[in-house]
């Protein structure tokens, strides 16, 4: 008789599906990341896994140590350089390598975008053990090259004022593959008419790549921005492998930072971290979306 | 491939007035061809000759590797590095260890994010937009802020140093069920439909209906997946206590850092080892997956 099911069996049908998804995703990260808040207002520490009563409700009081922290300030600024100098230099070079692909003069596309796109899919810890050697001060790769033009390179991860450009630049190497692959994706959703358009109009290269490519582009430079700030807000593995933070806190960052406190058994002074962490991302995001899409239309 | 701007030179009018501006153009596109060769060539180098050197340099020996200036080619190629690795230090463990939680977060996840996508897509029940709007609210929340709370659980629940406390927390992931709603989305009501009135239970249509037309977005879910499990460090490296319960980049890492002398010879054929895996997927699926890639980022 009734071939729609009832308003019951419907709810179970969505629910049977949605369940074992709704369960692990509910127990393993939206509840950690309740948890994580509820935390940052106590003063949980490792010795009070055993002893959960031993528990103290300390409001913003782990919020309002940080700023008192001067490691918390230096992973900070560290964090900020890092992002501030390394997002634009990511998206830059990501934009670049794309457009020439774009281009329809390279031979052999395939080859570059895997080539480029590889640092990406690779483990950092790999990476790691790469960079390190060539960037080692005596006899490492880098440093032999300077040499034979004669520029006496310096130990680049263990001098104070070059281990965190060196790892920005790292970082971009590393990450510059992903931009690439969206940028031409967006590049290559651009309507070919409007450059077929435009030159009929007389329009040269530079002014279809002002008036066209750029002001289409937009809503791909937004996505590849919110992505690449969000990843490097967060960024931790690099000094972890490259540096430890070092020399001198000088590439230790605030997920670095958490990360130790966390270590250290401070467990509600982490989390205070993890969170001020977590606002700052939403944040940025935010300010990428009112710069990006103001200027739409 | 040939974009727009190659065609339209190559199509430019033949009439004796346009003809110079067609050569000038066309030689004008030679040297930006030369160029634009050289410079992405060049940064060709620099993307993957670390990767190049680092796969030579696994077959040298220590000396030859600590060796200044240092050499290119090995000059007495040996398999030593590979073998220490494998009978020295638990390779094999790490090895069989990072292939479990790899294959297993990334079925899981297949199975679990394809359907939660179905109902959050093409299922009425209470509680779907609730549900929806939580996954939307963590896609963005930085991995050190679940850390605490994900450690102190995992201890409660005794999943500390096991492989199921590296491998549950990933098994349902915001990413993954936004992206297989999306594009369940795109799937015909009128499809689902007609297979209710033929009588097919919902079961039967997300297994042999939906499932099989989601294929490139399924693709796109696993490679993701699995090269983010493959490659995840911190938590392993927070979770793991004990060598026997190592994925690959954390043995790596820890080998690396905890050395008095970092013994480079093992370092870099374990890092091949690393990184082999993830070459042979990604060359073998790199179509899928930049497509996959370039189409989620832009829904």
């Amino acid at each position: 008789m009734a071939t729609r099911p009832g308003l019951m069996s419907r709810a179970l049908t969505g629910w049977g599906f949605a369940l074992p998804f709704a369960v692990l995703f509910l127990v393993f990260t939206a509840g950690p990341v309740v948890a994580s808040l509820v935390m940052s207002l106590t003063d949980l520490g490792s010795a009070d896994l055993l002893d959960p009563l031993g528990v103290d409700i300390v409001g913003l009081d782990n919020y309002a140590r940080l700023f008192a922290d001067p490691k918390f300030v230096t992973a900070a600024v560290n964090t900020t350089i890092f992002v501030v100098v390394g997002v634009p230099l990511t998206m830059a070079l990501s934009l670049l390598v794309a457009l020439g692909l774009n281009s329809g003069l390279i031979k052999f596309r395939a080859l570059f975008r895997v080539g480029y796109y590889l640092p990406v899919v690779t483990s950092i810890v790999a990476i790691s053990v790469v960079w390190r050697f060539i960037l080692q001060p005596d006899s490492g790769l880098l440093n032999t090259m300077l040499g034979l033009v004669g520029i006496d390179g310096p130990n680049w991860l263990q001098t104070q004022s070059t281990a965190l450009p060196t790892l920005i630049v790292m970082g971009a190497w590393r990450n510059l593959g992903f931009g690439m692959v969206i940028f031409l994706a967006g590049l290559q959703a651009i309507p070919k008419e409007l450059y077929e358009a435009a030159t009929i109009d007389g329009a040269r290269k530079w002014a279809q790549l002002r008036f066209i490519t750029v002001p289409m582009l937009r809503p791909t430079v937004l996505f590849v921005a919110v992505i690449t700030t969000i990843g490097y807000v967060q960024f931790f593995e690099e000094p972890f492998v490259m540096t430890r933070g070092g020399p001198l806190d000088s590439t230790l960052s605030l997920a670095y930072h958490t990360y130790n406190q966390f270590g250290f058994g401070n467990y509600g002074y982490a989390s205070a971290m993890g969170y001020v962490l977590f606002v700052v991302v939403v944040l940025l995001s935010i300010a990428w979306f009112r710069l990006l899409r103001n200027n739409v239309d | 491939m040939t974009s727009a701007l190659d065609t339209r030179t190559e199509t430019l009018p033949e009439g004796p007035p346009r003809r110079r501006a067609g050569d000038d153009l066309r030689s004008r596109d030679h040297v930006a061809r030369v160029v634009l060769h050289v410079v992405l060539g060049a940064g060709l180098v620099v993307m993957i000759g670390p990767f190049i050197w680092m796969a030579l340099a696994s077959f040298k020996t220590e000396g030859e590797i600590r060796a200044d200036p240092p050499t290119f080619f090995p000059q007495n190629g040996t398999l030593d590095n590979y073998h220490t690795l494998f009978t020295r230090l638990d390779f094999p463990t790490y090895f069989t260890n990072s292939v479990v939680v790899a294959v297993v977060t990334t079925v899981g996840n297949l199975l679990f994010c394809s359907a939660a996508g179905y109902a959050l897509a093409k299922l009425a029940f209470p509680g779907k937009r609730v549900l929806f709007l939580i996954v939307l609210g963590t896609i963005m929340v930085p991995s050190v802020v679940t850390m605490v709370p994900l450690f102190v659980l995992s201890s409660n629940l005794g999943l500390v140093n096991s492989l199921a406390g590296l491998i549950l927390p990933f098994l349902a992931q915001a990413f993954g069920v936004f992206l297989m709603r999306q594009f369940i989305l795109s799937i015909p009501d009128d499809l689902l439909e007609a297979a209710r009135i033929d009588g097919a239970s919902e079961l039967r249509i997300y297994w042999q209906i939906v499932l099989p037309l989601c294929r490139p977005a399924l693709a796109t879910l696993g490679i993701l997946t699995f090269l983010a499990s493959w490659n995840n460090f911190l938590w392993p490296l927070v979770a793991a206590t004990t060598e026997d319960k190592y994925t690959l980049p954390v043995a790596l890492a820890l080998y690396a850092i905890g050395q008095n002398q970092t013994r480079y010879d093992l370092l870099l054929a374990g890092s091949v080892i690393i990184v082999l895996p993830v070459l042979v997927v990604f060359l073998l699926l790199q179509r899928h997956f930049v497509r996959g890639i370039a189409t989620t980022g832009l829904k």
